[in-house]
C-alpha cells in the first residue's frame, strides 16, 4: 500500500537508500594493515622493527643470490667474473655436485644405482605413508630393503636373496605355528630364520662378488647426502620395532625384563649421540669376535639405531600411558591374550597418539646423521668440511656450501613435519 | 543337582611352563636372563681375547700421566705438564660453562620468540614462525659451523684495529670483536679483603646469597603483617635495599675497577677473552634450542583455556595480574617438562664442541687424550659416565622444581 503513495509525495524517499561504502579506513587492505600491523603504538614499533630486520637480511642476501656465478671452475675465476661485486659463487655446487650427493669415492658410472634406489624408496614408502594406496604395494615394501642393499652395495645378488629367504622362512613358521601359540611361533620363526641364514651363508661361494652383475662398492666409498639419507632411513625403520619392543618391555610385569629395558633406555638417553659414535668408531670393534671385520657403516647403524630406539620407546610409552585403563580391561574381558590385545587393541591406538612424537624423533635423527662427519665419515657436512673446502680451487667458499646443505636438510625435514601434521588431521577420529 | 569336587590334582607338565600363567612369566624371565648372560659372556669373552691379541689391558693409570697438550679456553690452572685427569677436568668445566650459558640464553630467546609468535602483529608472528621453522629443521652441527664461520671469516683480525687509519675500532673503547674471540673489560679489586681473586669473588657471591635470604625474610614479614592487619606494608624499597646495599658496600670497600683490553703487538692483552669457538657454540646452541623452547612456550600459553583469563578479568584483576597470577602459573606446568629435556639436549649437544675446536670434555678426554694414549675403552667409558651423571643430575633437580609447581590434586 505504502509504495503506491510514495510516488506522489516529494519528501518521502521512493526506495531504500543504497548502502554507502564503509569508511576508507575500515575496508580492504587498509583495514587489514590497521588491525594487524598498526593497531597501537607498540604494535607499530614492532612492525617497523620487523620491516627493518627483513630489509637488512634481504639487502645482504638478495644481491649475493642474484649475482651468483654458476659456471666457473674455481673460486679465483669466480672473483674474476664478479670483479669485486657482491655475488655468490654457486659454481662450486655445479662442479662438485656429484661429490656433494654421492661422496668422492662412489664409482662415477654407477650413480644410476643410488638414484634408482631413491626412486624405488619413494615407491616402497608410499603405501606406508599414504594408506589409501592399494595394500598390495606393501609386498614391494617388504622386498625393497634387500633390493636397495643390492643396488647400492652391488656384489653378489645371492647375499640379499639369502637374507630375504631367512625372513620369508621366519614369516612362514610364524604363520603356521603362531596361531596356536604366539610364543612358539615367534621363537620358531627366529630359529628358522637363523637356520636359513647359516645354511645360505655357507652355500654362497667365496668369490661370488668378484664377477657380479653389479660392481661391488665397499661401505667406506659411500658418502655425501646419500649417506645421510641411507643412515636416516635405515636407522628410523630399524628403530621403530625395537622402540615398540622396548616400550612394551618397560611396561611389563616381569621385573627382570622391565629393568633391562629401563636401564637400556635411561643409559642411551643420558649420553650424547657423539659418544655413541665414538663407541662405534673406536670401541665396538673390541666386542666383535677376533678376526671379524664389521665395517664402520654397520657399526654406526647399530649405535644410531640403539640411540633412536630409546627415544622412540619413550614416545611410545607416553602413548601407552595415555590410553585409558578401560582399553586394557576391555581387551582382557574379550579373552584376548597379551599378543592379541597388544596387536589388535592397544598398539593401534597408542601408536596413533605417538605419531607426532615419532616424527619428531625421526626428524631429529635425520638431522643427527650429520654427526658422523665427526668420526671421519664423509657425509654431506663431512664432504664440505673435508675434501671440498680443503681443495685449492674452493678454499673459502663457505656460504654457498653451508647454505646448500642447510637447504637440503630444511626441505626434507620440513616435508616430514608437514606430512606428520597431515597425518594427524587424517587420523583424528575424535569428534570436536 | 551338582556335586562340588576338588579341582583335579594335576601333576606338573612341561607345557605348563608356557601355557600356564602361573609359570609363564617365570619362564620368560629365565629365558631373558640366560640370553642376557650369554650376550655378556660372549661380548666379554671377545673383549678379553681382542685385548690380549692387541697386548692391552684396562687400566686408568694413564690419567695421572702428563698430558702434553695445551688448552686455550680454561677455567682452572692448566698447562701441558698437567695430567690427563686435569685436562679432563678442564674439559668438564668447559662443558658445564657452555651448557650453563646456553641454557640461560636459549630460555630468553625461546620465551621472547614464543610470546612474539602469539602476537597480534601479523608480520612479527610470521617472522617468528620463520625463525622457528628455519632453526628447527636444519641440523645444529650446520648451525655451529655457520656461526663459527661468521666468527672467523667475517669479523676482522686484531691487526685491523692497529694504526692511525684502522679499519675497525673498539666498541666504547672497551669491547673488541675479532676473529680470535671477543674481548671485554675484566672487573678486579684494587684492595680485596683476601689475597686471591677467587676468594674475593666468592665473598661477592656470599653477599648475594645473604641478600636473597634478607629479601625472603622481608617477604615473610610482609605476609605475616598482611595476615594480621590486612594491610600489606610497602616492601619494594626494602627489597631493593637488601639486594643493592651489601653489593655496593662490598664493591666500594674492595675498590672495584676495570681492566680494559688493549692492543699490544699482534693481539689484544688484558680483559676477558671469550674465544671464538665458545661464542660460536654458545650462540648456535642457544638460538637452535631457543626455536624448540619457543614452540613449547607457545604451546604452554595456548594450553591455558580462555575461560581462565576471562574468569580472572571478571574477578577484577588487572591484565598484569591476570598474566602473573593466573595464566603463567598454569602455562609453566605445561612448559617446564619439555624445557627440562631441552636443557638436557643443550648439555648433550655441547659435545659438538669438537667440530669447532672448543675444548669441552668430549674434545679433551674423548679426543686428544684418547688419540694420544690409545685408551679407547677407558676414555669413552669415563665420558659416558660424566654425561650420564650430568643428565641424571639435571633431570633430578628440574624434576624437584617440576614437582613444586605441579597441580596439587586432592
Amino acid at each position: 500500500m505504502s509504495d503506491q503513495k510514495t510516488n506522489s509525495i516529494a519528501f518521502v524517499a521512493d526506495g531504500t537508500i543504497p548502502p554507502s561504502p564503509p569508511p576508507a579506513g575500515e575496508t580492504g587492505p587498509v583495514k587489514w594493515l590497521r588491525e594487524n600491523l598498526f593497531s597501537n603504538a607498540v604494535n607499530s614499533a614492532l612492525t617497523i622493527a620487523a620491516l627493518l630486520v627483513i630489509y637488512v637480511i634481504l639487502s645482504k642476501t638478495l644481491p649475493w643470490l642474484l649475482n651468483g656465478v654458476w659456471t666457473t671452475n674455481s673460486l679465483a675465476e669466480c672473483r674474476e667474473v664478479l670483479q669485486g661485486k657482491t655475488g655468490a659463487c654457486f659454481s662450486v655446487l655445479t662442479e662438485r655436485w656429484n661429490q656433494l650427493l654421492y661422496g668422492f669415492k662412489y664409482p662415477g658410472d654407477q650413480y644410476w644405482r643410488p638414484n634408482l634406489a631413491l626412486v624405488l624408496l619413494l615407491v616402497a614408502i608410499a603405501p606406508v605413508l599414504f594408506f589409501d594406496l592399494p595394500r598390495k604395494l606393501l609386498a614391494f615394501t617388504a622386498i625393497y630393503p634387500f633390493l636397495a642393499f643390492w643396488l647400492i652395495w652391488g656384489g653378489t645378488i645371492l647375499a640379499p636373496i639369502v637374507a630375504l629367504l631367512g625372513f620369508a622362512a621366519g614369516a612362514f613358521v610364524f604363520q603356521t605355528y603362531g596361531k596356536s601359540s604366539f610364543a612358539i611361533g615367534f621363537f620358531g620363526a627366529i630359529v628358522a630364520a637363523f637356520a636359513v641364514w647359516l645354511i645360505g651363508g655357507a652355500l654362497i661361494p667365496d668369490g661370488a662378488s668378484d664377477n657380479a652383475m653389479l660392481q661391488a662398492v665397499p661401505s667406506r666409498d659411500l658418502g655425501g647426502f646419500m649417506l645421510n639419507l641411507m643412515l636416516g632411513v635405515t636407522c628410523v625403520s630399524l628403530s621403530l620395532p625395537l622402540g615398540i619392543a622396548l616400550a612394551l618391555g618397560r611396561q611389563s610385569d616381569m621385573p627382570l625384563i622391565k629393568w633391562i629395558c629401563v636401564v637400556f633406555i635411561e643409559f642411551v638417553r643420558g649420553v650424547p649421540l657423539i659418544t655413541l659414535l665414538f663407541v662405534a668408531s673406536v670401541m665396538l670393534a673390541y666386542f666383535f669376535p677376533p678376526e671379524s671385520t664389521v665395517d664402520l657403516f654397520l657399526r654406526v647403524v647399530i649405535m644410531i639405531t640403539m640411540f633412536s630406539a630409546a627415544y622412540i620407546a619413550e614416545v611410545i610409552r607416553g602413548g601407552l600411558a595415555a590410553l585409558p585403563k578401560g582399553q586394557y580391561e576391555a581387551a582382557d574381558s574379550l579373552g584376548l591374550d597379551y599378543p592379541q590385545a597388544m596387536r589388535l587393541i592397544i598398539l593401534p591406538q597408542a601408536l596413533k597418539i605417538s605419531i607426532p612424537g615419532i616424527v619428531n624423533v625421526a626428524v631429529g635423527l635425520f638431522k643427527d646423521t650429520t654427526l658422523v662427519s665427526v668420526i671421519s665419515m664423509f657425509d654431506l657436512v663431512g664432504m664440505i668440511r673435508g675434501p671440498i673446502l680443503a681443495s685449492t680451487e674452493w678454499n673459502g667458499v663457505y656460504w654457498e656450501l653451508l647454505g646448500f646443505a642447510a637447504l637440503l636438510f630444511f626441505v626434507v625435514c620440513y616435508g616430514i613435519s608437514q606430512y606428520s601434521q597431515w597425518l594427524e588431521r587424517r587420523l583424528a577420529t575424535d569428534h570436536r | 543337582m551338582s556335586t562340588l569336587t576338588d579341582p583335579p590334582n594335576e601333576s606338573f607338565r612341561l607345557s605348563m611352563l608356557i601355557n600356564d600363567t602361573r609359570y609363564r612369566s617365570l619362564t620368560f624371565q629365565v629365558i631373558a636372563a640366560v640370553i642376557l648372560a650369554l650376550c655378556i659372556w660372549y661380548l666379554g669373552n671377545n673383549l678379553i681375547q681382542n685385548l690380549r691379541a692387541a697386548g692391552l689391558n684396562i687400566s686408568y693409570n694413564f690419567l695421572s700421566d702428563s698430558s702434553g697438550y695445551d688448552i686455550n679456553q680454561r677455567l682452572v690452572e692448566y698447562d701441558s705438564q698437567s695430567s690427563h685427569a686435569k685436562a679432563a677436568l678442564v674439559g668438564l668445566l668447559n662443558t658445564l660453562l657452555v651448557a650453563f650459558l646456553a641454557c640461560i640464553t636459549a630460555t630468553v630467546f625461546g620465551v621472547v620468540a614464543g610470546v612474539l609468535r602469539l602476537s597480534n602483529n601479523w608480520l612479527v608472528s610470521k617472522l617468528m614462525a620463520f625463525y622457528v621453522e628455519i632453526f628447527r629443521n636444519i641440523p645444529v652441527l650446520i648451525w655451529i659451523i655457520i656461526i663459527f664461520t661468521i666468527m672467523t671469516a667475517v669479523l676482522p683480525g686484531p691487526r685491523a684495529f692497529r694504526g692511525d687509519n684502522a679499519t675497525s675500532s673498539m666498541l666504547f673503547d672497551a669491547f673488541a670483536f675479532t676473529n680470535r674471540g671477543i674481548y671485554t673489560p675484566m672487573p678486579w679489586f684494587e684492595h680485596g679483603l683476601f689475597a686471591s681473586a677467587s676468594m674475593n669473588w666468592l665473598l661477592v657471591i656470599a653477599g648475594f646469597v645473604g641478600s636473597w635470604f634478607a629479601a625472603r625474610r622481608i617477604n615473610i614479614w610482609a605476609n605475616q603483617k598482611q595476615e594480621a592487619t590486612g594491610i600489606r606494608p610497602k616492601t619494594t624499597a626494602l627489597i631493593l635495599a637488601a639486594w643493592l646495599v651489601p653489593f655496593l658496600v662490598l664493591m666500594l670497600v674492595m675498590g672495584l675497577s676495570w681492566e680494559y683490553p688493549e692492543l699490544k703487538g699482534f693481539n689484544f692483552k688484558g680483559g676477558i677473552k671469550i674465544g671464538g669457538p665458545l661464542i660460536a657454540l654458545w650462540f648456535a646452541l642457544s638460538i637452535y634450542t631457543g626455536a624448540f623452547i619457543a614452540e613449547n612456550v607457545r604451546a604452554g600459553i595456548q594450553a591455558v583455556s580462555k575461560g581462565q583469563t576471562e574468569a580472572a578479568s571478571a574477578l577484577g584483576l588487572r591484565p598484569g595480574k591476570v598474566m602473573n597470577l593466573v595464566v603463567l602459573p598454569q602455562a609453566l606446568r605445561v612448559i617446564i617438562p619439555p624445557l627440562i629435556s631441552n636443557f638436557l639436549n643443550i648439555t648433550k649437544n655441547s659435545s659438538l664442541a669438537i667440530a669447532v675446536g672448543y675444548a669441552d670434555i668430549t674434545a679433551t678426554l674423548g679426543g686428544i687424550t684418547l688419540n694420544q694414549t690409545g685408551r679407547a675403552i677407558e676414555c669413552v667409558l669415563l665420558l659416558m659416565l660424566f654425561y650420564l651423571t650430568a643428565s641424571l643430575t639435571i633431570s633430578m633437580v628440574m624434576n624437584v622444581y617440576n614437582a613444586s609447581v605441579k597441580l596439587k590434586e586432592r
